[in-house]
């Protein structure tokens, strides 16, 4: 992104207001954004270093972690596929409803979070479409973990194809042509020419992907039951945390996502630095 | 083997892209195939490419029906009008790309491609680059690069879109050149696509003037220049100037000059005439029907200069080309007065409905010509 | 006689309609469906409960006024990240995304801590007498949290493309700098901002885990529609969790509706002249 430097130096009068208004920015950034981040790491360590390693050890903690990142591990490359097969459909070739297929696309990213996990109650849950026959095969979706997954996967969809799409729309499909021409067969045309010109595209989806799948905590909370050891992601244990008034425990594991968080953030935007004209720019992604 | 295109229509929307185009494209003939921009021409290579299908028509090579063999098995070489080399791959391996991706029984060895890759390098003069990549490279070295691997694959054709045109002047001349020459070492059928009507008469063996998804006509540079078959295809081709020729008691007559014959015999009452500036007389004796037209202006572009002339009885402008070293031998200066008649010009009688019936075209030549 | 020059078309396309009839239509089927159980009346007196009212009315009407200060604050923001260089300007700009990477719950409980009567900023406020935590003033902060980046990053690329030249012909017209901004930039810039407030209302409007804890959550005066729809959940009132939730879906997309429309007029008089 860059700066545009003014045509001319600008008098003093002019100078003041720059500043004023840039100090205003600052402030409003530093309150609204650094603070709170702060407060994370701030009170994790409140009351020293061991207690805070102590209570990450807790077998909770741990089966919160180890559950994160399963659901994670599932979603994100089925999710991956997908964006990946959206992207090839909605670039590289002309049809009808194009329009409808983008918006269905983007939907999850739409909706709020309680609502994602409200509709996979009703399609699985006791009393939900398939609740009857899920509960005669004694098959348990909803308040256990396939739940987590679903819903994970919902929330999670659009993130790669949005990275994906405006770009693979941009480089055109003449490279894929030439090579068609050239010779190559489908597979080949995919993984020698599309993949390469877009890998750094797909990581920064990946790792959007990846912030959100780990970091949900809506729609995770509407399914989950809540069940610690068992059905408790890392952002739910931080909430039962909290609620039991064990603040040090819900901000260490708070401090943990945060740190994802931070690093999902610096690796973007390295990415962007380095390889800014690969990766289109679009409009925000979000939990 | 001589490729037969029949009858092909491709519509896109509300745009008809191709109307009813036939061509025949000889084995080892250079082809252009020239025309403003919309006039179909590069759809109708991308129809040859296997990148586009036409809505209607048949492509037949040999006899074999060529549409129904996929793009990857026409062993076609395409060069594309903004290259679309693989931005990640250098040079070498750009080059490369046709021979690593064949099936591995019809793959040569690495040895082989690396040579091959090599010897071609060398042809297009850029060898020693080739560990570059793209972006690092210039318009000029990035057409040539693309034309390499277009040649990797041995293809049977070589098919190329306007791809000189984003180049400067001084480049664009030597590649033309180089690419003629390089097209009577291969002895490849090649088709051109190009809007630069230079271009196209220095380079092909035969050009296609397109216009509206129609071929107005396929002739050699000479022919499309000297017999053209369409007002359009005067207007596109070179400088023309334009004129009325009217019935009148007398005959045919434009103003003051007079083409002396009548090979419609009558049934025409208007005609379009066309005339080269080269082909305009400027010191008609007396005796001849000529026009009475004032110099008004010499531009001068390097050896050729352009006389700015005005007939006052027609209220028309004329453009006449003469050599510059040829000025002081004539004593031509801006504000004198000349006799001007054609030498010879191209006229297509008007049918009454506002068009040319352009099968009674008439090439008139002057009779006994006069020295300028 | 049209074949496709590119391959897997069916595959791709095959693959993407199934996935997505699976994961999104059918689960949104099953809404759709269970909400019609409840019928119109049902809808209506649902719809019409004085909780549901204030539900709605804290959700979406704190939404709007949160997208608004957003448009001002993103703004502000992004015209100082694009116009003026400073140092640490790139840290900065790469911060704005950290509402966007945050876990919800993570902010949620950062956010209370932070404006709680003994938090940093908490207690700087309590002696003005402004409370932050456990009222709607604190749903207002999470929500403007959240939707921050909407507007900074939908405003960036508008602005750095923006041609100078338009500026310097209002000034050597005779404008003053703040003239130029209100009257040639800022319309130029109005489309995306609105762009970036419906976005932010979107997100505003759904948000569950920034604000579960900074609101006190008590029924008709802090509880937000999205808490409403998981107690139902829990009391098993499947019905009634999902005509909120269509009814939610419902106002939203309205309003969304109503921004796309603001943004054609608005793009009629003022091109983007970029």
């Amino acid at each position: 992104m860059s700066a545009h430097v003014p045509s001319r130096s600008p008098g003093w009068p002019r100078r003041l207001v720059h500043g004023v208004l840039i100090t205003l920015a600052l402030v409003f950034l530093v309150c609204f954004l650094v603070l709170p981040l702060l407060t994370v790491f701030v009170e994790a360590f409140r009351q020293g270093v061991a207690p805070y390693l102590a209570s990450i050890r807790q077998p909770e903690a741990w089966s919160a972690i180890r559950l994160t990142l399963l659901v994670a591990v599932i979603a994100v490359p089925l999710n991956v596929v997908f964006g990946v097969a959206a992207a090839w459909a909605m670039t590289r070739f002309q049809f009808r409803g194009k329009a409808l297929l983008g918006a269905l696309i983007d939907l999850p990213f739409s909706v709020s979070p309680v609502i994602s996990g409200l509709i996979y109650v009703l399609l699985f849950g006791t009393k939900g479409w398939f609740g009857p026959w899920l509960d005669a095969h004694g098959i348990k979706i909803i308040y256990a973990v396939p739940g987590l997954v679903l819903v994970t996967i919902f929330i999670t969809l659009p993130f790669v194809a949005r990275e994906l799409i405006p770009l693979m729309q941009t480089q055109g499909s003449e490279e894929e042509e030439a090579a068609r021409v050239l010779g190559a067969g489908g597979w080949q045309t995919f993984f020698r020419v599309t993949l390469p010109n877009i890998r750094w595209a797909l990581l920064s989806g990946v790792l959007l992907c990846n912030a959100r799948a780990m970091g949900e905590f809506g729609a995770v909370s509407a399914v989950s039951g809540h069940i610690r050891g068992l059905t408790t992601t890392m952002p739910l244990e931080v909430e039962m945390r909290y609620n039991e008034y064990d603040y040090v425990g819900a901000f260490a594991v708070a401090s943990l996502l945060a740190l994802l968080a931070l690093l999902t953030l610096a690796v973007k935007t390295l990415l962007e630095w380095r390889y800014g004209d690969e990766i289109a720019s679009h409009a925000p992604g979000g939990h | 083997m001589t490729l037969e295109l029949s009858h092909l229509h491709r519509r896109f929307a509300e745009f008809q892209a191709l109307d009813d185009v036939s061509l025949r494209i000889a084995p080892g003939e250079f082809l252009a195939l020239l025309g403003p921009s919309g006039s179909g021409k590069t759809t109708l290579l991308r129809i040859l490419a296997g990148l586009d299908y036409p809505d209607r028509g048949s492509v037949h090579k040999g006899g074999t029906d060529f549409l129904a063999t996929p793009s990857r098995e026409r062993n076609i070489g395409m060069v594309f009008q903004h290259y679309a080399l693989f931005r990640h791959l250098t040079v070498t391996e750009n080059v490369a790309f046709g021979l690593r991706v064949r099936s591995w029984r019809k793959r040569p060895s690495r040895a082989v491609i690396r040579e091959r890759v090599e010897r071609l390098l060398k042809r297009v003069q850029l060898e020693g680059l080739g560990n570059r990549y793209p972006a690092q490279l210039s318009g000029g070295q990035r057409q040539r690069v693309a034309l390499a691997r277009a040649l990797a694959v041995e293809p049977d054709m070589l098919l190329l879109d306007e791809p000189f045109g984003a180049l400067d002047a001084q480049v664009r001349v030597t590649l033309r050149r180089w690419l003629r020459e390089l097209h009577e070492e291969l002895e490849l059928t090649t088709v051109f696509v190009t809007h630069d009507q230079e271009e196209a008469l220095e380079l092909a063996d035969r050009v296609a003037v397109m216009n509206n998804g129609r071929i107005e006509q396929v002739g050699s540079p000479e022919t499309i220049y000297q017999q053209p078959a369409t007002p359009f295809v005067c207007e596109f081709i070179g400088k023309v100037n334009r004129f009325t020729v009217r019935r009148t008691a007398a005959g045919l007559a434009a103003g003051s000059w007079v083409p002396d014959d009548d090979p419609w015999q009558g049934r025409f009452a208007e005609a379009i005439a066309y005339v080269r500036p080269e082909q305009l007389r400027l010191a008609v004796s007396p005796g001849q029907p000529a026009w009475e037209a004032r110099l008004r202006h010499i531009y001068l572009a390097g050896s050729v200069a352009h006389l700015d002339l005005y007939v006052a009885a027609l209220d028309l402008a004329l453009e006449a080309d003469v050599a510059s070293e040829d000025l002081s031998r004539l004593g031509l200066h801006a504000g004198m007065d000349l006799r001007v008649a054609p030498r010879s010009a191209v006229l297509f009688p008007l049918d009454g409905q506002g068009a040319t019936a352009n099968q009674e075209r008439w090439i008139w030549n002057a009779r006994s010509p006069v020295p300028a | 006689m049209r074949r496709r020059v590119l391959p897997g078309f069916g595959l791709s396309l095959g693959y993407t309609l199934t996935y997505l009839s699976l994961i999104v239509l059918l689960p949104l089927a099953a809404l759709a469906w269970t909400a019609s159980g409840i019928g119109i009346e049902g809808l209506i007196r649902l719809l019409s409960g004085p909780r549901t009212l204030s539900a709605l009315r804290l959700s979406l009407g704190g939404a709007l006024v949160a997208a608004s200060i957003n448009v001002v604050i993103g703004l502000l923001v992004g015209w100082v990240l694009v116009r003026y260089r400073f140092p640490g300007r790139r840290l900065f700009d790469a911060l704005v995304d950290l509402p966007f990477a945050l876990p919800t719950a993570v902010a949620g409980i950062a956010l209370t801590t932070l404006y709680a009567p003994n938090g940093w900023l908490g207690s700087w406020l309590e002696p003005l007498g402004i409370k932050v935590a456990y009222t709607p003033l604190g749903v207002l902060v999470a929500m403007v949290f959240v939707g921050f980046p909407f507007v900074v990053r939908t405003l960036q690329p508008v602005l750095a493309s923006l041609e100078r030249d338009v500026e310097e012909a209002a000034e050597s017209l005779g404008a003053r700098r703040w003239q130029t901004f209100f009257r040639v930039i800022l319309p130029i810039l109005a489309p995306t901002l609105l762009t970036g407030f419906a976005l932010a209302l979107a997100r505003a409007a759904g948000e569950y885990g920034s604000v579960i804890f900074i609101a006190s959550n008590i029924p008709m005066r802090s509880e937000i529609a999205p808490l409403l729809i998981v107690q139902k959940l829990e009391q098993f009132d499947y019905a009634g969790a999902a005509a909120l939730g269509v009814a939610m879906l419902l106002l939203s997309f309205l309003l969304l509706v109503m921004v796309a429309l603001l943004q054609r007029w608005s793009h009629r008089w003022a091109e983007s002249g970029a």
